[in-house]
């Protein structure tokens, strides 16, 4: 069946394009993939982990609780950048009615969703510290925790919904809408903020960065972009899988004929 | 045009066959307006504080409660079908369900809500200020609920998630509609509130009805 | 920069923080790609029900 694809002799880009948006072309390919950005978050991960606790100084001002800043910046960068790559593929699933891009939005949602849970939970633990309470209505923890409203209703609305193209294209819209209405939020939390003299003190003012911090946070973003990567393809594969059932290439997969 | 009025008229004939819907939301604002106090307490200082948030809050509540009207009944009997199998342009048929939907669920709560504030000690001005931000934001509910009410439709345990989907995109409203009247209270400038109510209303009435048939055709087919 | 163990594991009196912050995200991250191995298995195990059930529909029907 795959074969059947692999009929773009033209120099045409859409008929490339289009070839790899088949799921029984893009399974294979993913899964020699995975283990490509396994190697790079290992990479990645050792070298931010170790620049974190053994290259970075002290802080002067938050001591050693300020590390905490190197798992806190990536999964809080990552949950917005994942976010945007969501709903840029359920966009192009809705637009141009591929079921492969609209299953890749649907893989990215849960990991997604767990960087924002974890941005609260280490901007808890970060606040405990630093400021006494657990929690501060900041401008961007509660932009945060409305992204993770974003994620659950998504990941909701698709479960939801029985037929799969329709949660698809439902999902997509909704992911869209939120997309658009990000910065809406944002804008309208960080107004409310300073309107009702929130605490003064707020997470985006770091402590004054060492080229260190800096490279130590850098470190950490790319292993954990490689690690959501790595754990993305994993999942659209089972979802191809899935959705995919009962087509003949699936059948005739090795892992499934023995 | 014609259609738009047409739409309207018609919507608001079939509720009023079934004035009890209407009624249990607005039933709603005041119950639950009236449970702050009983929860919190009667110190009038502290009402007035939160009497802006209360209000807004319970309003969005009351509106959520009411959007499942707008397209379920329809799409139950195979009427909504229809509706978008007409050759009128499905966007001014949204347009028009959601202002059906505002006139029985929003205007009435921008009258009733100054009565409500009297039980919160609200001053004069503040009333005002509350009815204004009330009649510019709940257009901006009745549009944005279309959105979830479309995408849900026909959804088992529907009305919940569509409540949970819309939430976070009533949250700027949420901010400067309530916010314009605590401003207001405390002597702040007013006009950048208004400023972006307005924004918000008219960026909602350009985009949302199209956003919304889109979701009615991905619900239909 | 660390004069000893321990002295790592205290994080100057932030350790509570630190390590769950970092712990955290460890059990997490961890754990996300085994939860999606384990779906992954019982969706090939289906598949390879479903086959073995056609071929005995087949071959009961030949």
């Amino acid at each position: 069946m795959s074969k059947v694809n692999n009929f773009s002799t033209t120099n045409s880009h859409w008929i490339n394009w289009f070839k790899w948006s088949s799921p029984s072309t893009f399974y294979p390919v993913a899964g020699k993939l995975i283990p490509v950005f396994w190697i790079l978050t290992a990479i990645f991960g050792i070298a931010g982990l170790w620049v974190s606790f053994f290259v970075a100084p002290v802080d002067a001002v938050q001591g050693q609780g300020y590390r905490i800043i190197f798992v806190h910046v990536p999964v809080s960068w990552m949950s917005m950048l994942i976010y945007l790559v969501m709903a840029a593929w359920a966009g192009i699933g809705l637009i141009f009615n591929t079921r492969l891009s609209s299953m890749m939005a649907q893989a990215l949602a849960p990991i997604g969703a767990w960087m924002a849970f974890l941005s609260l939970w280490t901007g808890a633990f970060w606040g405990k510290p630093m400021w006494g309470t657990w929690w501060v209505w900041d401008a961007r923890l509660t932009s945060e925790l409305i992204l993770l409203f974003l994620y659950l209703g998504f990941i909701a609305l698709q479960a939801s919904i029985e037929n799969p193209r329709r949660a698809d294209k439902a999902g997509a819209i909704l992911a869209l809408v939120g997309a658009v209405n990000v910065p809406i939020i944002y804008f309208s939390v960080k107004w409310w903020n300073t309107l009702h003299q929130g605490a003064s003190v707020s997470l985006t003012k770091a402590p004054a960065m060492a080229q260190t911090m800096l490279w130590g946070m850098l470190l950490m973003v790319l292993c954990f972009w490689m690690y959501t990567i790595a754990v993305s393809l994993m999942r659209v594969r089972t979802l191809i899988l899935e959705r995919e059932a009962h087509s003949d290439w699936v059948r005739q997969l090795n892992e499934v004929k023995q | 045009m014609n259609a738009f009025v047409t739409i309207i008229h018609r919507d608001l004939l079939l509720v009023m066959r079934r004035k009890s819907e209407v009624l249990t939301a607005l039933f709603f604002f005041v119950v639950v307006t009236s449970l702050f106090p009983l929860g919190i307490g009667a110190d009038a200082a502290l009402l007035r504080k939160i009497a802006p948030g209360v209000l807004w809050v319970a309003a969005l509540l009351s509106t959520l409660l009411g959007l499942q009207r707008m397209f379920a009944a329809d799409y139950a009997d195979g009427a909504l079908e229809q509706l978008i199998l007409t050759p009128q342009s499905l966007v001014l048929l949204v347009s028009g369900k959601v202002a059906a939907h505002w006139l029985v669920s929003g205007l009435p709560l921008v009258i009733l809500a100054p009565i409500i504030g009297i039980q919160f000690d609200l001053d004069a001005s503040s009333l005002y200020v509350l009815m204004a931000s009330l009649l510019l934001g709940t257009p901006v509910l009745s549009l944005l609920g279309s959105i979830g009410a479309a995408l849900t439709l026909g959804v088992r345990g529907g009305s919940v998630l569509m409540s949970l989907l819309i939430m976070p995109l009533y949250i700027p409203v949420l901010i400067f509609g309530a916010g314009a009247v605590y401003a207001n209270s405390v002597g702040l400038d007013i006009t950048g509130h208004f400023s972006l109510l307005g924004a918000l209303l008219i960026l909602a009435l350009a985009f949302v009805p199209w956003v919304s048939a889109a979701a009615l055709k991905i619900a239909i087919e | 920069m660390w004069n000893s163990p321990s002295e790592f594991f205290v994080m100057g009196g932030y350790a509570l923080y630190v390590w769950s912050s970092f712990g955290a995200c460890a059990v997490v991250l961890l754990l996300e790609p085994f939860v999606i191995r384990m779906r992954h298995k019982a969706v090939i195990r289906r598949l390879k029900q479903q086959v073995l059930a056609e071929r005995f529909d087949k071959e009961s029907r030949e």
